[in-house]
């Protein structure tokens, strides 16, 4: 271990190995029971609650909070499931502050919300740790439906199809199911490869078979598998990521961001992956945070995620902001990367300050940098989509896409935010309307 | 997964969570609702003789205990019988039946002490379809005064009479409700036996005084600076309830007599105790009132997981499990010889229970320098009282005596064999021992 967090350029092993594990540990560790208990109690069993309301899922957190509250995790598990097949998932990486924690009626009166995720965590730990699978299918229907994409959007539509009775095969270019839960969501979310084992849980339904290393485009066509199928689905996220439009962007150093936590998300030893000295993140989104804060837990020594407009403009919520703050990354806001400077390597990133409406202001400063992760935003990434709409494939309310048969959700569709929780939702929607239309 | 289904003297109902006769069942609006929200059956709100009705107070009827954050603990009301013509009430039980065929509908009802009342009101429900009939002689207030209510629920003979006449004016099956304000409740139970009733339910409110304003010197719920008494419900009162039902459960002259248990139930094990203490099915009023119909939902999957988990295929499987169980205070084992252990691990040195021993029980728990909290085995009479005061669940526990150890407080060996009051030496009445 001679490498510090003071040596310069990327290196590994900047950390002993208990740094590590404590960085990398889970950021809100299970409630414990009586912890669940005094946490549930706090829950007014609100009519037609606001947090419900403010749920992409719909879940209905009063009922699951009071099965917690009468000695019933299993049930309250149940019943987020029923809405949420990923919900030990979204209890874990839900930006719950701007989602059911920012609508709760505690919040309202006592700036304190009832702690909705984590109840969430607890429960559908609970039940997961047993081992058994709550859903049953209904009796087979004969149809065959593809799926394209095995994250969050296309395995809660397989499981809602599976769930109907359908057959399904779930298709996706990457080595692992899971998508960006396995690829992207921070470590500190979703320790001990919660992802894989969500994704062999949810399997346990049965009706799914999936096939990794299958991209669209490469291995697979739309027609074809419009013809083998009676139905398709397609879950394929945003593969592709904006660049910045500079010159020098190809120096070495320079990395998207999402590869770089990918890289992290896959590696068995992290004193084995290399993260540099001085770190500049250039966006201000979760994946920029994530790719700072998980930069510094790596041993960096200086760390900068650096935002073109103001704080508040920032996609990351104010609970993400604090998180990086108190690992140590400085938040620099305002400020657009003008030029990058170094010899093969990059060494300097330069900056021109500029007003919220982005206009340059002329003052110019530079970070010194030996790895930069750009993290200004992902795109969707095919052809012989479905028609668009803005740089996105244009759905109806339940997924329906141009073309007859074929529908989307989850980030490659238009509208929604780019959440997790949102691709469930639109995933399940799907299933449901692709069921009724088969059925029908 | 278990049946919820409920077969409650001969009444089907899809679970066995029934609403009480109270406000939550005081219109079609209500009940039309409450079982698309999953309830069972319901017992609509008791009606009274046909004539102007009933006119309740025009402020506030309920007062209430709460727990530091707003938890309502217990419910106190002034409320009568319903306040509506009877002729409505019975169109639109006639329309609910109907259009709920497979859900309870219990007509409660309440007349003045005579035969032609109460056989004209029988006739004039049975028209509306329902599946029974509960006799209201549990209201604490009110009715009482007018010899109604409590004021008959009190006196065992006018029990048996009207439970007579009913059963005699028509075919239905007869739940008598009976009040707790009175000291012995197998008294009414054997009246409403003796009168042929199908049934009781219990506990209608308990009389109360829930608070007093200290400025206006007056009980609260304060209607123009004066108050009365109510009737108490809600959780409060649960233990009260699971009582008087065990109390008629094991009665060997009241064996088999269905009980329906109402008191306090508010989650799945609430209901799930008063089966187990013999209750065929539960009522529920302040539970609904306070968080609204869709409460039932959970009532409905905890008591299946928790059948589930027991084995059990049905309800009947656990209506009376805990029965022979609940005996008489000399039938306990005296040679069941705890003592108090503390887990050293989980003590947060609160030091509550040495304030408990030391100072109101038996002075059997040491306190260190270093706060470290130690049970005296000399001193412990095992009374429990550290494990109720100890914040921490599981921290204090009471184990057992293995027989054959000395126990340090009498000096004498452990027995494990049985033995109680009756057959103890310092008992004067002794018997002699088998
Ligand atoms: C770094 C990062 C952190 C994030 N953190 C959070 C967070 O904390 N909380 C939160 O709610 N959201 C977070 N998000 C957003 C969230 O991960 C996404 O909104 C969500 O994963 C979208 O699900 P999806 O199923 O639409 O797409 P994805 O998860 O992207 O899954 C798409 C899948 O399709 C596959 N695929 C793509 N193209 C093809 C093809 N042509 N053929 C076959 N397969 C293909 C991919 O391999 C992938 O498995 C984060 C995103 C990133 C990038
Ligand atoms: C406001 C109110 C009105 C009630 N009215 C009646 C009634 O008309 N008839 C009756 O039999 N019981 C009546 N009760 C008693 C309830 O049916 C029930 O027996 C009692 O509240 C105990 O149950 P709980 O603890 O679930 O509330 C009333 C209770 C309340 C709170
Ligand atoms: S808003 Fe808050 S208090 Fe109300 S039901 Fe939801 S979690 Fe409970
Ligand atoms: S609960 Fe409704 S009827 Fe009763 S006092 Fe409040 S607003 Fe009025
Ligand atoms: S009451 Fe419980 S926690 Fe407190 S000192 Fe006693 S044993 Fe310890």
């Amino acid at each position: 271990m001679s490498d510090t967090a003071l040596t310069p350029g990327i290196r590994a092993g900047r950390l002993n190995a208990a740094a590590y594990d404590e960085n990398f540990g889970d950021l809100h560790p299970r409630l414990d029971d009586h912890e669940a208990l005094v946490a549930a109690d706090r829950c007014y069993f609100c009519h037609d609650a606001p947090c419900v309301t403010a749920c992409p899922t719909d879940i209905d957190i009063p009922l699951f909070i009071r099965q917690i509250a009468t000695g019933t995790p299993e049930a309250a598990a149940k019943t987020i499931l029923s809405q949420n097949i990923l919900g030990g998932m979204c209890a874990r990486v839900c930006p719950t502050e701007t989602l059911c924690e920012e609508a709760c009626v505690r919040e309202t009166a006592e700036g304190k919300p009832v702690l909705i995720g984590q109840l969430q965590r607890y429960a559908t730990d609970v039940l997961m740790d047993q081992g058994s699978h709550p859903f049953a299918r209904a009796e087979a229907t004969g149809k065959r439906i593809a799926v394209v994409g095995a994250g969050p959007a296309g395995l809660s539509c397989a499981h809602r199809l599976a769930m109907r009775g359908h057959d399904v095969t779930v298709f996706d270019g990457r080595a692992k199911p899971g998508g960006l839960n396995e690829y992207g969501i921070a470590a500190y979310k979703s320790v001990d490869h919660f992802a894989e084992r969500e994704v062999e849980w949810l399997l346990q339904i049965g009706g799914i078979t999936v096939e990794t290393g299958k991209r669209l485009g490469n291995d697979l066509t739309l027609k074809q598998l419009q013809a083998d199928h009676d139905a398709v689905f397609l879950g394929i996220g945003l593969g592709g990521v904006n660049a910045l439009g500079l010159e020098a962007e190809e120096k070495d150093g320079i990395t998207n961001a999402v590869d770089f936590i990918a890289d992290l998300r896959q590696a068995s030893d992290l004193a084995k992956l290399p993260v540099g000295r001085d770190v500049v993140v250039i966006g201000g989104g979760m994946t920029a945070v994530d790719a700072a804060v998980q930069a510094k837990l790596l041993g960096a020594l200086n760390v900068s995620l650096v935002y073109r407009r103001g704080r508040e403009r920032m996609n990351a919520s104010t609970f993400e902001q604090d998180l990086a703050a108190s690992k140590g990354v400085r938040i620099i806001t305002n400020a657009q990367p003008i030029a990058i400077h170094g010899n093969g390597a990059v060494r300097e990133v330069e900056f021109e300050y500029a007003d919220d409406d982005l206009k340059p202001t002329g003052q110019t400063f530079r970070l010194p940098a030996d790895q930069v992760f750009k993290a200004i935003g992902q795109t969707l990434d095919g052809d012989g989509l479905p028609d668009l709409d803005g740089r996105k494939i244009a759905v109806t309310d339940t997924g329906r896409t141009s073309i007859a048969g074929v529908w989307a959700g989850g980030d490659c569709a238009a509208g929604g935010d780019d959440l997790t929780v949102t691709a469930v939702a639109e995933g399940r929607d799907a299933a449901e309307d692709i069921h009724a239309s088969l059925m029908g | 997964m278990a049946n919820l289904e409920s077969n409650f003297i001969g009444i089907k109902s899809p679970n066995p969570f029934w609403l009480a006769s109270a406000p939550p069942t005081d219109k079609e609006y209500n009940v039309r609702r409450a079982f698309d929200a999953g309830w069972g059956g319901v017992v609509w709100k008791t009606l009274g003789e046909e004539g102007p009705p009933v006119v309740n107070v025009n402020g506030p009827r309920y007062g209430a205990i709460w727990g530091a954050d707003r938890r309502l603990l217990g419910l106190n009301n002034i409320e009568l019988i319903t306040d509506r013509p009877l002729q409505t009430n019975l169109d639109e039980m006639t329309r609910v039946k109907r259009d709920y065929p497979d859900h309870a509908l219990i007509a409660s009802l309440m007349v003045p002490v005579n035969e032609d009342s109460w056989k004209d009101i029988l006739s004039r429900v049975i028209d509306t379809g329902c599946d029974g009939v509960e006799l209201n002689f549990g209201c604490p207030h009110g009715m009482s005064e007018r010899g109604m209510g409590s004021a008959v629920g009190q006196v065992p003979e006018y029990v048996q009479m009207v439970t007579e006449w009913c059963k005699k004016h028509s075919n239905l099956p007869v739940i008598v409700k009976l009040t707790p304000n009175i000291s012995d409740i197998r008294k009414p139970a054997q009246a409403a036996k003796d009168g042929g009733a199908d049934a009781v339910s219990l506990i209608n409110t308990i009389n109360s005084i829930t608070t007093v304003d200290l400025d206006l010197f007056a009980p609260q719920p304060t209607i123009d600076g004066q108050g009365a008494h109510g009737g108490y419900c809600g959780p409060a009162v649960k233990p009260i309830a699971l009582n008087m039902v065990a109390e008629i459960a094991r009665d060997p002259a009241l064996k088999g007599l269905p009980i329906s248990g109402i008191g306090g139930v508010t989650t799945w094990r609430d209901a799930a105790e008063f089966m187990a203490l013999g209750a065929g099915n539960v009522q529920v009023c302040t539970a609904a009132m306070t968080y609204g119909f869709k409460i039932v939902q959970e009532m409905i999957s905890g008591l299946s997981q928790y059948l589930d988990e027991k084995g059990f295929a049905s309800v009947d499987d656990l209506v009376g499990r805990a029965v022979p169980n609940v005996v008489n205070w000399q039938d306990l084992n005296l040679n069941y010889i705890t003592k108090a252990r503390i887990d050293q691990d989980a003590c947060i040195k609160c030091g509550r229970c040495f304030a408990a021993c030391e100072d109101t029980s038996h002075q059997a728990i040491s306190m260190s320098d270093d706060r470290t909290f130690d049970v005296i085995d000399e001193e412990c009479v095992a009374c429990n009282l550290c494990v109720n005061v100890c914040p921490i669940e599981g921290c204090i526990t009471m184990e057992r005596l293995p027989a054959g150890e000395i126990d340090p407080r009498t000096g004498k060996p452990v027995s494990d064999d049985y033995a109680n009051w009756t057959t103890h030496p310092n008992n004067p009445m002794k018997c002699a021992a088998e």
